[in-house]
C-alpha cells in the first residue's frame, strides 16, 4: 500500500502521477478462511479491518455482492453523533464517536470527518424538558451535550427563522459539540484499503448463494464464484439481512423501508453546523463541496424499491425551508434513498443466532451510518472470540423473545410509527 | 407516489393511506406467547408481493388489505376487511 501524503503528493506532481497504485486488489476466492464477512458496506469492511488490525485474524474474506460504495454507506445523510437516550445505545455510539476520532490518520484516508457540532432544535417547552433530560442522561455517563438558549441557538445559525410568526417557533437546542459529518464513501473505501493492506481479500461481485450448513454448524457459503470454506460467518448486509438469514432457516425481527435524502446545488457556506430537528424530523447540513444535504422520515411503509416517494421530498423541503427560509431558491440536485433493516424496537442486532458460528450484524435502522467504526469494532470482537462484546451483549437476538428491548424512541414492535 | 385502489373509495394517492403491518403479523386473541412474539417480532419481510393492512386513514378511514409488491409497489390486489371498515 503506498501511503497517501502531502509528500507522496508532491513527488508523484514530478513524475506526472505515475506511481501510484490501486487502493485495494481485487483477489480470487481463496477454497477457505477463517471469518466470512457478507457484505462489504462501511460495517463489513469495518469488521475486516478490525479483526486483522485489533484481532489478528487476517485469513479473513469480504464478500459483496454488488461494488463497495455502492449500497447504504453512500445512501445516508453522513450524520455522526452519539447523544443517544438509553445508556446501552449510549456506551455503543460513544465507542463509535471515539474510534471517528483520529480514524482518518490511522487509515491513512482523509474521511473529511468535521466535528461541527449536532444540534437538535426544540420547538416548545416540552421539546426543551425533553432535550434537557436527554443532555443530562448523557452527561451523566461523561458524553458532552450542551444545552442551548434561543439567543445561543440564533447566534450559532443565523439563518434560522427566529421571527415571531415562525412555524417552527425555536425555543432553544441541545448540541453535542464532538458530532459532525463525515465524508460517507471514502470510509468504505478508508476501511477497504487499510483491510487490504493488512491481508483482508475484499471480493466484489461475489453474492451469497446459500450457506453450508452441516450439523447445525455453519461451514461456508455458497456464492456465484464457488463455494468458499469458513470457520465462522457473519453477515453484514443490511436490505439483505432476511434473505441471508433464511438460507440458514432463521427469520429476523427485521422489516425493510426507504429511506430518502437529498442535496441541492452547490452553494457558497451558510451552515456550519449540523440542524436537526427530531419533533418534525428533518435534517439539515452542508456538506464540503457546498451542497445542502437534507432527510427527513422514511416513507412509512415496507419496500426494497430503493427509491423514494415524492410526498417525502415536499415534506421534507417543506420543513427546511420553514426553519431556513434562505433554502427556498436552492434547487434540489439528486435525490436517493436506501433501504433500512429496520427492527423492532428501533436498535440493531449485533451477535451470536441460533446456528453455531454464524454470526448477525443487523437492524440498524436509518442510524447506521455514524455507527460504522464501533460497529465494526464490535462485531469484530463477536467474530474473533465467539462471544459478544460487552458493549454489544444487550444488542441480541433473543432480547425480542425475552422483553429486553431496547427502545430510545418508545414505538414498539411497529419500527414506521414515530 | 402509489396509487391505492380502496375498496370503497376507488383510487386514491399513498399520502391518504397508513400502513399497519403485513396481515402475517396481526396477533390473534387466543395466541399463545410463543406465537405472539413470532407474529409480532417476526417478518417473512419480502422482496416482492406481500398481503398487507394498510388503513385510509385521511379518506373513508376504513381498514383495507393488499397484495402489494414490495420491489415494485405494484398493487394486485385490494379488498376490504369485513366486519372492520
Amino acid at each position: 500500500m503506498k501511503r497517501y501524503s502531502a509528500f507522496n503528493l508532491f513527488r508523484g506532481g514530478l513524475d506526472g502521477h505515475k506511481g501510484w497504485t490501486r487502493a485495494w486488489r481485487a483477489p480470487e476466492p481463496k477454497p477457505h478462511y477463517d471469518v466470512i464477512v457478507v457484505g462489504a458496506g462501511g460495517h463489513g469492511l469495518a469488521t475486516a479491518y478490525y479483526l486483522a488490525k485489533v484481532h489478528g485474524v487476517k485469513n479473513v474474506a469480504v464478500l459483496e455482492r454488488g461494488w463497495i460504495g455502492g449500497g447504504n454507506i453512500a445512501r445516508n445523510t453522513t450524520i455522526v453523533r452519539s447523544n443517544y437516550r438509553l445508556p446501552e445505545l449510549q456506551a455503543m455510539l460513544e465507542l463509535s464517536l471515539k474510534l471517528w476520532e483520529g480514524l482518518g490518520d490511522e487509515l491513512n484516508y482523509n474521511l473529511m470527518f468535521s466535528q461541527r457540532g449536532a444540534l437538535f432544535l426544540g420547538h416548545s417547552d416540552s421539546d426543551m424538558t425533553r432535550l434537557a433530560e436527554r443532555g443530562d442522561a448523557l452527561r451523566c455517563n461523561g458524553i458532552d451535550a450542551e444545552l442551548m438558549t434561543r439567543a445561543q441557538v440564533a447566534k450559532l445559525i443565523p439563518l434560522l427563522d427566529m421571527s415571531p410568526d415562525a412555524r417552527f417557533p425555536v425555543y432553544g437546542g441541545l448540541i453535542q459539540k464532538r458530532g459532525g459529518t463525515a465524508r460517507h464513501d471514502a470510509v468504505a473505501w478508508g476501511y477497504a484499503r487499510a483491510a487490504d493492506a493488512l491481508g483482508v481479500d475484499v471480493i466484489q461481485n461475489c453474492e451469497v448463494t446459500g450457506l453450508n450448513i452441516v450439523g447445525g454448524k455453519v461451514v461456508g457459503v455458497k456464492t456465484t464464484r464457488g463455494d468458499i470454506g469458513a470457520g465462522r460467518v457473519g453477515l453484514c448486509a443490511t436490505g439483505g439481512s432476511t434473505k441471508l438469514a433464511a438460507m440458514a432457516g432463521l427469520k429476523l425481527p427485521i422489516e425493510c423501508h426507504n429511506l430518502q435524502a437529498f442535496v441541492s446545488e452547490p452553494v457558497k457556506p451558510m451552515i456550519d453546523t449540523v440542524i436537526m430537528s427530531q419533533s418534525i424530523h428533518c435534517y439539515i447540513s452542508q456538506s464540503d463541496k457546498g451542497e445542502i444535504v437534507l432527510g427527513g422520515d422514511p416513507d412509512m411503509y415496507p419496500t426494497y424499491a430503493q427509491r423514494g416517494m415524492s410526498m417525502r421530498i415536499e415534506e421534507v423541503a417543506a420543513q427546511a425551508i420553514a426553519l431556513v427560509p434562505a433554502l427556498s431558491r436552492l434547487r434540489m440536485l439528486r435525490s436517493w434513498a436506501g433501504t433500512t433493516d429496520m427492527s423492532f424496537d428501533g436498535s440493531p442486532i449485533i451477535g451470536t443466532t441460533p446456528v453455531d458460528e454464524l454470526y448477525l450484524n443487523a437492524g440498524w435502522c436509518y442510524g447506521g451510518f455514524k455507527a460504522c467504526p464501533g460497529s465494526g469494532w464490535l462485531y469484530a470482537h463477536a467474530l474473533a472470540k465467539g462471544e459478544p462484546h460487552p458493549v454489544a451483549a444487550p444488542f441480541s437476538l433473543d432480547r425480542f423473545a425475552t422483553g429486553a428491548l431496547i427502545d430510545e424512541a418508545g414505538v414498539g414492535p411497529m419500527p414506521h410509527h414515530r | 407516489m402509489m396509487l391505492i385502489p380502496c375498496p370503497h373509495c376507488g383510487p386514491r394517492a399513498a399520502a391518504e393511506f397508513t400502513f399497519e403491518r403485513p396481515l402475517e403479523s396481526i396477533v390473534p386473541l387466543d395466541a399463545t406467547p410463543a406465537e405472539a412474539v413470532e407474529r409480532l417480532y417476526t417478518r417473512e419481510n419480502p422482496r416482492g408481493p406481500s398481503w398487507e393492512l394498510w388503513r385510509h386513514a385521511y379518506g373513508c378511514r376504513g381498514w383495507i388489505k393488499l397484495l402489494r409488491n414490495t420491489a415494485t409497489h405494484e398493487i394486485a390486489e385490494a379488498a376490504a376487511i369485513e366486519g372492520a371498515a
